[in-house]
């Protein structure tokens, strides 16, 4: 004991340079300071720029009107509105985007990412193919192939091919009838989220009832049954207020109906396909992560391959493929960016013409990245929930 | 006892017999791959129809019907837009790579000077052959060769205005040279700087450890072209009055930074897989932190994550492509750019040149992914945890 | 600790000072030895690289007088071609002298965008083309109802065009590219109906579509356009030179002195033609600029007079063959006027 007293009183034996821990203190104060002498000399040129050349700075332009007009918008507007109103158009644009293209793209990647398992082998190649195309091709070179190569090449609105259900394709895109909801429609929306919740609330009973008893209930047809058969009765009662507005040949093109613009269509169909090609491959790996074992133990305890897939395979690979699946969606969102080459008016396309159209480069900029930022985190934050939620629950 | 020791040990092996029919040759081979069961057929049948449909088609466009040579659009245009091909021909216009195959390759470099970098192409490839085949010897000379006296050469080589050599600007490149040129530099600064950060990221010292999370999410959680926007738009108002930098050097600051951090990412789950045993027992041999990164830490990590390293290599070169928003023409960009060409404007100019561009793309980086497992197997020493 | 802080500061101080006290624009071209020249990514007549690589255009030509003017050599150019987006914050950040770039003036672009605009090289519109063989019986902008409208995002253009469909209560698809070469191949493609831009530069791109003859600029324009170089603010030497360069070259039109002929003009008889020409003895009118005093030779012989460069660029010497109208200087009843040089 007292040996180790007098050891631990001892002075450290090195020079004082020598400490590690002074060593790190100094080296951090070195880093401050010089990140501090960066940051002003930036600031301090950044504001000499500004005042020389008498650039107007600050945030007020947001408030000023934006004088051009944006092709796509879910909300209203016009070239009356503010600069602010135009980039929030773009954020949702590209929250659209981003939503239908990470639907999609986990559809075909779970599809193309269980075919490479396949034991056929006909589509295990198939399968493979399309993963070594696409995850070896730039994005953009994907989505220039779509509008370029495909899209651009469809008969003009004259010409337009018809298609079923009084949907038309050509050059300008896809055009099909839109629903014009009369009155009494509403009726139809509370009958569907009366369906849904009357379908959760089967779902848990049976569940309830299966944990006690271990009797089954067909959920999925009761509540597929609840979910459109309500809506379609609330329609029928309502006196069919469901009309359909069909594109129509004009002078120039198609009226009426529902438009998609080929530059969304090339985008959307870009993402998709390329994401896809890697979300297939986090599939693969996730299920091969699961241990053959399983497979075989309930395969042992008389399960059909169907459910051994559903309720034993998937739960367990979905811990596996979580993590690297947030981060190809969040890489998705990322790359929406990529509209701006082709003109699919996303955020970073709006805020670009903002920037443009007043000169603030450096707020243009900022609003920029502080959005996708925004995007970014909320999505991780959504996604760690998620996959704190599936992880493993040990007894 | 005799009647009851009825045991007979054989004493000799059998002789082997063939497998039944049914296991073995081509028909067992179809039976289990592709018609194994009703489900199993249909899916076979559904394939053979998908390829039925879509592999004449490529075939016959890309091949057959392709034109390979011709001095300008009429051979790629059919009688009613203005060419000689019969109405209703679709293929593949291959004779527009063939007559803008050096702007692909090197841009607008004034053609007097291009055997510079045609040199620089042959110098590189000429070091980086041996450097990937295992077997040649004297790697670290190699090494230093490639990534640092080649370099030099090559920047010498490039941009010229020493030497006798006339300046060319890099405003005049373009194609190939500046997706590989942009791709080799990016790769040589971001994995040092990946490491760094990586090891900034598990440092002890708090504020080391800030900035670089600060910096790796920041990076990680904005689109390329906004680092780009940021390093066009915005980064020339950082700089003094006067000051300015090159638009190249500035694509090559940005794009290198951005794959940093993904790069550090990489690095820093294959520092974790390093069980703390290695750090202590590197410690008990009196090591110091560079020592101990260098000889046991790195070597081990490095070694776990050559996918992941590969992977962002793949990365940053696709995502070269993106300079053409800067308005830098790289391969994708320059392909795009002659389509405007009047001389060569048909309906399929559009599409072959960028099949053309996907499959120099797609050669490098499924190189690139193929030579990483087989580097992966090489160095597979058996310790896979 | 606290000293090496200070030292740091001190020493990133000490560099901000000895930037910001940084030479005037005419100092650094002079030192750097050429003229760093802001263009567009091409847009033939005013700026467009020729097949070795050569700018060719108005703009560019612009430029080459100055440099003529400051160096007394017209080759004495560096082209850096910018974007619409890039355009500004190039010449903010020093990153270009000149920015010559078919920009409009206007009186944001002087006040809160930090520019200086020194005249204009050319007074252009904005106007409409159309397919005529695709859309037979249009021949009016009035008629556009509906139509795809292909526009180039970022550009004053782009604000006309939606005041215009306004005002006049129409509808219009606008269908946005960030590049002029895409707009050019949506158009071409069929993408949109309506191609709208300055008519100069639809004239232009007439030329390069997959058959110009089907395609016709409508009459109307809806916009003053009028399309010329700008400078820095707060530096009011380089912004007369350039200033003065685009005077000399309508001066020397106006007074006959081309390319040809200004060797023998320098021993003209009249005395305003010596003058302007520097051959008046003890003349200050250069040196005063911070130029040589014989500049507008050297500016001359780099490019010709004004109408030569329109005449060879745009006018009826080159493919777009526009007419001078109220390009043509005020003495032939055009707008193109420079005050006396004296």
């Amino acid at each position: 004991m007292a040996s180790q007293e007098v050891l631990r009183e001892e002075p450290s034996r090195g020079s004082f340079i020598n400490d590690p821990k002074v060593r790190g203190i100094f080296f951090q104060a070195v880093v401050v300071v010089v990140l501090v002498a960066g940051v002003w000399w930036i600031a301090h040129n950044v504001i000499a720029n500004l005042t020389r050349l008498h650039i107007a700075s600050g945030f007020g332009f947001l408030k000023g009107r934006a004088g051009f007009d944006i092709s796509e918008s879910a909300i209203a507007y016009s070239s009356d509105s503010t600069y602010g109103r135009a980039i929030l158009v773009g954020f949702l644009n590209t929250v659209i985007v981003a939503i239908v293209g990470i639907i999609t793209a986990t559809i075909i990647g779970f599809i193309v990412g269980i075919g490479r398992l396949s034991q056929n082998w006909l589509i295990r190649k198939i399968c493979t193919v399309y993963v070594e195309v696409f995850r070896n091709i730039p994005p953009l070179l994907v989505i220039f192939f779509w509008y370029s190569g495909v899209l651009a090449v469809l008969p003009a609105p004259r010409d337009s091919i018809n298609l079923p259900f009084g949907s038309f394709l050509n050059q300008r895109g896809f055009y099909f009838p839109r629903a014009v909801w009369g009155d009494g429609s509403w009726l139809i929306f509370v009958a569907l989220l009366v369906g849904i919740a009357m379908a959760w609330f089967v779902a848990r009973k049976a569940r309830q009832r299966q944990m006690a008893t271990g009797q089954q209930f067909p959920v999925l047809w009761t509540a597929l049954a609840l979910i459109v058969g309500l809506p379609l009765l609330a329609y029928a009662l309502s006196g069919f207020p469901l009309t359909f507005d069909y594109p129509k040949q004009s002078t120039f093109n198609l009226t009426g109906g529902f438009q998609v613009r080929p530059e969304f269509l090339s985008l959307y169909l870009a993402l998709s396909c390329y994401t896809a090609a890697f979300i297939a491959e986090i599939v693969r790996a996730g299920i091969r992560g699961v241990s053959k074992g399983q497979t075989e133990a309930a395969g042992a305890l008389g399960l059909r391959p169907g459910s051994i897939l559903r309720l034993v395979v998937v739960p367990q690979a979905m811990r596996i493929v979580i993590p690297p699946l947030t981060s190809q969606y969040l890489n998705l969102t990322k790359n929406s960016s990529l509209a701006i080459a082709i003109g699919y008016p996303d955020l970073t396309a709006t805020a670009g013409t903002v920037l443009n159209q007043t000169g603030q480069a450096v707020e243009g900029v900022v609003i920029m990245m502080v959005i996708y930022l925004a995007i970014s985190l909320l999505t991780s934050l959504v996604m760690n929930w998620f996959n704190a939620k599936m992880a493993l629950v040990e007894r | 006892m005799q009647e009851h020791d009825m045991s007979w040990v054989r004493t000799e092996m059998a002789l082997a017999q063939p497998a039944p029919a049914g296991v073995t040759g081509f028909s067992a081979w179809v039976r289990k791959n592709l018609i194994a069961s009703a489900g199993d057929t249909i899916l076979t049948i559904a394939g053979i129809a998908l390829v039925a449909l879509i592999l004449p088609q490529i075939i016959n466009w890309a091949f057959i019907n392709a034109v390979w040579t011709g001095p300008d659009r009429t051979v790629c245009a059919t009688v009613a837009q203005g060419g000689v091909q019969p109405d209703g021909w679709t293929g593949a216009c291959w004779a527009f790579v063939n007559a803008k195959f050096g702007q692909f390759m090197l841009g607008r470099y004034p053609i007097e000077e291009r055997w510079r970098p045609i040199l620089v192409a042959i110098l590189f490839v000429a070091l980086l052959v041996p450097m990937l085949i295992p077997k040649v010897p004297r790697k670290g000379l190699n090494a230093i060769l490639l990534f640092f006296v080649l370099p030099i050469v090559a920047f010498i080589l490039l941009v010229g205005g020493m030497f006798g050599l006339p300046h060319v600007e890099t405003s005049l490149w373009g194609g190939l040279l500046v997706t590989l040129s942009l791709s080799f530099v990016g790769i040589a600064v971001s994995l040092p700087l990946g490491i760094v950060l990586a090891l900034g990221r598990r440092s002890r010292m708090p504020i080391i450890k800030t900035l670089c999370v600060v910096f790796i999410e920041t990076v990680r959680g904005i689109p390329l072209i906004t680092v780009l926007f940021f390093a066009s738009v915005m980064l020339p108002l950082f700089l003094p009055e006067g000051v300015s930098f090159d638009k190249f050097l500035r694509a090559l600051i940005g794009v290198s930074l951005f794959s940093a951090a993904y790069m550090a990412e990489v690095v820093r789950g294959g520092l974790q897989a390093i069980p703390k045993g290695q750090y202590e027992g590197a410690d008990s041999l009196g090591l110091g932190y560079w020592q101990k990164m260098y000889f046991i830490v790195m070597p081990q990590a490095l070694k776990l994550v050559i996918p992941g390293i590969v992977n962002t290599f793949i990365g940053m070169f696709k995502d070269t492509s993106l300079v053409i928003i800067i308005s830098m023409f790289d391969l994708l960009g320059i392909v795009k750019q002659n389509f405007s060409d009047p001389n060569w404007a048909t309906a399929q100019t559009a599409r072959s040149g960028l099949i053309f561009a996907a499959f120099v793309f797609w050669l490098f980086c499924f190189g690139m992914s193929r030579y990483s497992m087989f580097t992966e197997r090489r160095l597979d020493t058996g310790h896979k945890r | 600790m606290k000293q090496i802080a200070i030292g740091i500061l001190g020493a990133a101080t000490l560099g901000l000072m000895a930037s910001a006290a940084s030479a005037g624009t005419l100092d650094t071209v002079k030192a750097k030895g050429f003229i760093q020249c802001g263009v567009s990514t091409g847009l033939a007549g005013f700026s467009a690289p020729d097949d070795k690589g050569d700018w060719q255009g108005i703009d560019a030509d612009f430029c080459r007088a100055v440099a003529a003017a400051v160096f007394g050599d017209g080759t004495k150019v560096k082209f850096t071609p910018l974007s619409a987006k890039e355009r500004f914050t190039a010449l903010q950040s020093g990153e270009i002298d000149i920015l010559s770039r078919n920009t409009t003036w206007t009186i944001n672009r002087d006040t809160a965008l930090g520019l200086n605009f020194v005249g204009v090289t050319y007074y252009d519109g904005q106007g409409f083309m159309i397919n005529a063989k695709k859309l037979p019986g249009v021949n009016s902008a009035l008629q556009l109802s509906g139509a795809a409208v292909c526009v180039q995002s970022g550009t004053t253009t782009e604000l006309n065009l939606a005041d215009y469909f306004k005002a006049n209560k129409m509808e219009y698809n606008p269908v946005v590219f960030e590049k002029l070469e895409e707009v050019n191949a949506a158009y071409d493609a069929g993408r949109c109906d309506v191609y709208t831009t300055d008519q100069s530069g639809l004239y232009g791109i007439r030329l390069t579509l997959g058959s110009p003859a089907d395609h016709v600029v409508l009459p109307e324009i809806i916009s003053k356009e009028p399309l010329g170089p700008a400078v820095r603010q707060g530096d009011d030497q380089w912004y007369h030179i350039v200033k003065w360069t685009y005077f000399a070259l309508l001066q020397a039109e106006e007074l006959g002195i081309t390319k040809a002929n200004v060797d023998e003009m320098k021993n003209s008889a009249s005395p305003e033609i010596k003058r302007v020409l520097g051959q008046e003895a003890d003349t200050k009118i250069g040196t005063d600029l911070g130029v040589s005093n014989d500049w507008v030779v050297n500016i001359v012989k780099a490019t010709g007079n004004y109408g030569e460069m329109f005449e060879r660029n745009v006018g009826s010497g080159s493919p777009l063959k526009i007419a001078r109208g109220i390009n043509a200087l005020w003495t032939k009843g055009g707008l193109q006027y420079a005050p006396p040089i004296r």
